[in-house]
């Protein structure tokens, strides 16, 4: 063998290895184990995360192997890539047979070989040579094949083919496969990938506002072929920039157009999950003639040049809300105005050290499935309990607590109530204080209530009041036992404005032996409600109601009502309530923004694919080679077929033929 | 020529459309007729692809019908009972308690749980025949599969029309959570089945089948008394689309087809087991061919990897028009990229010399837990 010929057969051993069926399977098979690692490992998740799940050691082989994140991973890149290459291989291997096989009838077949073949009979025939063939051929006509005849010297070959489609299938499935590929790869943004490496960009860690994001970590339109980032809209406002998300930091995505969010509306079913939502979107761009206005929403997107804009999801887009701060602790009823929009912050001097004020978010509403009962008395599935704002409370430590308060007040047991709930962490469900509201569905009387029992003067006259009548005229002169019992009082009700019944309780199990805690807690409890109750007595005729003849069913309740609200306010956590007054809702729309310039390859790859699965499956090939061979006075005709699919279809099928065109081969 | 003509003549298969008698027609006039009828009262509510879905529908259906005759007959009672119980409802939905066909036997739950019962009787009559040989069982088993199917496709249908019921905003088409499908699951299983059953002439792989469905159904027993599954509850903006619509059904007739083929997997290795232990038992008799429980598994496989491929690109078309692109690696579509694999490597394997037989049962039936492994791990529904 000459040199030339030796390189020529190492290429084809590669090509061989290449494009073999060993390898395809390989490939496969490691192809959906990589998948299903990246399916069970969570990917992406912070680092911290995997050291605690798999200690140290695992943690730093399983980063070096890229399993947390296996698709971006150069080996997973290297097995698609093997995959393309195998296909593409194969293809090229495969393809020409293919084709010669659609093409060819194969009419120099040797009758030896068709003897030995699966599907094959031979018989005898005195009918003459002409007329079988030419009935031979009329007939595989009329079965759905074409026919090619070849007169060799001594014998003809009639080859009849049927279903060629079916092995352009193969071609059409193999290709598409390495289309779909191709236009997956020009979407999957390796081109930012390899510029990030080779350290052209950078992404933007820091919360900045996207115009001093440095160029670094921004992207001309005509910088990035593919990619997937979102914009959040508010009502009215505009951007051309979009947002692209990378790890734990973001690049700013120009786009060579401006896009205005006009309106957004949600629609909600009537249990309150959002049944639509859809934005109202204008398009600034040079090249209009004039501004595109286009809705779009959830499965409804807009395409534009290229861009594909998503309604993705949807929020506050700074709702500018007025509350009215009533500060706890303090004997004074004042009302203060703050006006802050939904994630702004507001400092606070309160009465205990600054506080900061961050509104995260707001909600118009508040639905809630009705129990039975409620469904019974008001027939209806659901309850809306109306607006509510959530924001937290930062001390000058850092330390924050969460709130939830509701506008309105809410009905419950047909008493009304302002709810304001807090949670110090996010684990936890909200846990709520529910402050009555008086006739006039006010906070009034119950901020009143709450002043005068931190107002030192005002009770301890009341308290002094409250244990003379208590004491009666006889002991009226015992000043000591008197005062005595006031500072008790004072001091139960210090203890009480402080931290509730749990500070009292706290106070009697530092400061009385055990076995008298009980009659302690008992006699305290009795000494505080009396106190408690002539306060309220004295706010109500000071509001002007007539108590002469006893105090009302309603009035009592709402006392029983604000002394548990009261009792929760130490430990409530903020100085401060805040009661919703008015808003102005605004809300922004979550749009995402992608640009998928292989797209149309990856689609035209899926439908040769399918196509080509459809016609290797549903399109059966089959060949039949007929000889006719005088012998003597008589005809040898031997028959014999092949299909490539169903063997038992096909001798099935090729019984009967043979069946039908001995009949007709060998009957007068 | 002495030929006789007629023979050619006779031999000439006339065209297709030729071959179709009356009955034919009158389905494939009643099928257009209806879905005109459709058009024409509801298409001022459908875009131009639900349209499209619609006529389509009707064209695959006469061609089903067509090709296969006993799915005429199916569609045909299916639909006049599925009508008559709609109309039983008139705009009530109380009329489920009240009504007495409704409540036995063509509500959705009850017609659920008709398929339910019938489908896991059909399994032991199935049993019964293969043990006994009783050709009477065998026929009783096929007859209630059609039954449990028909139910079974009328429980959706009605419960279709139910979820309007609960309300004209909340209605949709009952492909879209896991109590359905697992009932589309059971009956395209079945149907499935039945075609190869009637094609192989052989009873014998019908326990095996439709001990799949059994457990199918014994999922969906739990799910719906323990969960209350089957409470109709509205749909999130992602789901409604008519992507959906088309993809969920087409995924179905691919899961229907692995689970088919896995379980002529298990059949295949009894037999194998049984040919070399003892040979002229009756397992070894009863069980078809080997020969012909690969060709089986094979056919069904073909068929699961054609839809299931075509139910992937039409969940990446989803997915590019409800997230923005067509493939990210998110769970669900890695899945089924998994799943699609898988087979994919099973076909190529029967191409390969020497690994045909015992090793592919095992692989068809390993495949069933990979392709539902999906089904209980991850959440079946994105968004
Ligand atoms: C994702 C990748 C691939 C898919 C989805 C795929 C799909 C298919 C399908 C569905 C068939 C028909 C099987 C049957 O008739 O039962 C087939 C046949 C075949 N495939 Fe692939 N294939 C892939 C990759 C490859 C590769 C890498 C090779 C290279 C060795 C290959 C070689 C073949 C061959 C030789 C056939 C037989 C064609 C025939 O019937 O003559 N395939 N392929």
């Amino acid at each position: 063998m000459n040199k030339p010929a030796k390189k020529h057969s190492r290429l084809n051993i590669v090509l061989e290895f290449l494009g073999s069926m060993n390898l395809a399977i390989t490939i496969l098979v490691a192809i959906a184990i990589a998948s299903v690692i990246g399916t069970v490992l969570k990917q992406n998740q912070p680092y911290n995360d995997y050291i605690i799940k798999f200690g140290t050691f695992w943690h730093e082989v399983f980063q070096v192997m890229g399993l947390y994140n296996v698709y971006s991973a150069i080996w997973f890149l290297a097995l698609l890539i093997f995959l393309v290459i195998s296909t593409g291989v194969c293809v090229y291997r495969n393809a020409p047979t293919k084709l010669r096989d659609m093409q060819q009838f194969r009419v120099n077949v040797k009758e030896k070989s068709l003897r030995l073949m699966h599907n094959s009979e031979s018989w005898s025939t005195e009918k003459e040579s002409a007329e079988v063939e030419n009935n031979i051929r009329h007939f595989l006509k009329l079965k759905g094949f074409r026919t090619r005849i070849k007169d060799h010297d001594d014998h003809h070959v009639i080859a009849g083919m049927k279903g060629a489609w079916n092995r352009s299938g193969y071609i059409f499935t193999h290709v598409g496969i390495i289309v779909l590929c191709i236009g997956a790869y020009l979407d999957g943004g390796f081109g930012l990938t390899i510029k990030e490496w080779t350290g052209r960009i950078v992404p933007e860690t820091r919360d900045i506002r996207a115009d001093q994001v440095p160029a670094t970590a921004r992207l001309k339109p005509e910088d990035s072929m593919a990619f997937r980032g979102s914009i959040s809209l508010q009502e009215g406002t505009a951007s051309n920039i979009v947002f692209l998300n990378i790890r734990d930091g973001y690049l700013v995505q120009e786009l060579p157009f401006t896009i205005e969010l006009k309106d957004f509306r949600v629609e909600h079913y009537s249990s309150g999950m959002p049944k639509s939502f859809e934005s109202d979107l204008i398009i600034h761009d040079d090249q209009l003639k004039e501004p595109l206005k286009q809705t779009i929403s959830v499965n409804h997107p807009l395409i534009y040049r290229g861009y594909a804009l998503y309604q993705a999801s949807f929020g506050d887009g700074g709702s500018k809300l007025s509350l009215q701060a009533w500060p706890f602790h303090s004997k004074k009823i004042q009302k203060i105005e703050v006006k802050v929009p939904v994630k702004e912050k507001r400092t606070l001097n309160t009465l205990i050290g600054k506080y900061t004020l961050e509104v995260d978010d707001f909600k118009v509403f508040n639905i809630f499935p009705n129990s039975e009962k409620e469904k019974a008395e008001t027939g209806k599935k659901f309850k809306n309990f109306g607006p509510s704002f959530t924001f937290k409370m930062r001390d000058a430590s850092g330390a924050a607590k969460e709130y939830h308060n509701y506008m309105l007040p809410v009905t419950q047991d047909g008493r009304r109530f302002y709810l304001t709930g807090m949670r110090s962490t996010v684990a936890e469900p909200f846990r709520y204080l529910h402050m009555p509201a008086d006739n006039e569905d006010s906070l009034d009387r119950f901020m009143g209530f709450h002043a005068l029992l931190h107002d030192q003067v005002n009770m301890k006259r009341i308290a002094q009041n409250s244990v003379r009548t208590a004491m009666g005229i006889a002991k009226k002169n015992d000043n000591n036992l008197q005062s005595d019992v006031v500072s008790s009082m004072m001091n139960l009700l210090t203890l009480f404005n402080q931290g509730g019944y749990i500070a009292i309780d706290r106070d009697i199990k530092q400061k009385v032996p055990k076995d008298r805690q009980v009659n302690v807690a008992d006699a305290y409890v009795k000494i505080l409600q009396n106190l408690l109750q002539n306060a309220y007595l004295a706010l109500l005729k000071q509001d002007g109601v007539d108590v002469s003849k006893g105090v009302r069913d309603e009035d009592s309740l709402f006392f029983e009502d604000a002394i548990t609200a009261l009792a929760g306010i130490g430990a409530y956590g903020s100085p401060v309530y805040f009661q919703l007054t008015e808003f102005k809702q605004r809300e922004s729309s979550g749009i995402q923004i992608t640009r998928h310039p292989g797209q149309g390859i990856f689609y035209l790859g899926c439908l040769m694919l399918i196509v080509g699965i459809f016609m290797m499956f549903y399109i059966s090939y089959q060949r039949l080679w007929v000889i006719v061979k005088p012998e003597g006075e008589q005809l040898a005709i031997t028959f014999a077929g092949s299909g490539n699919r169903n063997q038992r279809d096909f001798a099935n099928s090729f019984e009967e033929l043979v069946e039908k065109v001995k009949q007709f081969t060998t009957e007068k | 020529m002495s030929v006789p003509n007629e023979f050619m003549n006779s031999e000439m298969q006339p065209p297709f459309i030729k071959r179709l008698n009356a009955l034919d027609w009158v389905f494939a006039i009643l099928l257009v007729v209806g879905s005109v009828y459709a058009f024409q009262k509801y298409s001022h509510l459908m875009d131009a692809y639900e349209v499209g879905i619609l006529f389509g529908t009707a064209i695959s259906f006469i061609a089903i019908g067509w090709l296969w005759k006993p799915a005429r007959s199916l569609m045909f009672y299916v639909a006049a009972i599925s009508l008559f119980a709609v109309n039983l409802y008139g705009n009530d939905l109380a009329a489920a308690e009240t009504n007495f066909f409704l409540r036995f036997l063509f509500s959705a739950q009850s017609a659920t749980m008709w398929m339910s019962a019938l489908f896991v009787m059909a399994t032991v009559a199935y049993f019964v025949e293969l043990f006994s040989g009783n050709e009477f069982t065998g026929k009783v088993a096929t007859a209630m599969t059609w039954c449990a199917t028909a139910m079974g496709f009328i429980g959706l249908l009605v419960r279709w029309r139910e979820t309007y019921l609960h309300g004209a905003d909340i209605g949709y088409i009952p492909v879209s959570n896991l109590y359905e499908v697992f009932i589309l699951f059971s009956i395209i299983t079945a149907l499935i089945y039945l075609f190869y059953e009637k094609k192989y002439e052989t009873r014998s792989m019908g326990g095996f089948v439709l001990l799949v469905i059994s457990a199918a159904i014994a999922f969906l027993l739990w799910y719906h008394f323990e969960k209350n599954a089957s409470e109709i509850k509205p749909l999130v903006p992602a789901l409604q689309s008519y992507w959906m619509k088309i993809h969920v059904p087409a995924n179905f007739v691919g899961y229907g087809a692995f689970a088919l083929a896995a379980m002529i997997g298990v059949a295949y290795l009894i037999k194998d087991k049984a040919l070399k232990n003892n040979p002229n038992g009756a397992v070894a008799k009863r069980l078809p061919s080997l020969d012909m429980m690969d060709d089986v598994m094979h056919k069904s496989i073909a068929l699961g990897f054609a839809f299931f491929t075509i139910a992937t690109v039409l969940g990446a078309m989803w997915a590019a028009e409800a997230w923005g692109g067509y493939w990210s690696w998110d769970p669900k579509e890695t899945w089924a990229l998994i799943v699609w694999l898988n087979y994919a490597a099973w076909l190529h394997m029967r191409l390969m010399k020497g690994l045909r037989g015992v090793p592919l049962a095992w692989w068809a039936i390993i495949g069933l837990f990979v392709t539902h492994t999906e089904n209980f791990n991850l959440s079946s529904f994105r968004a």
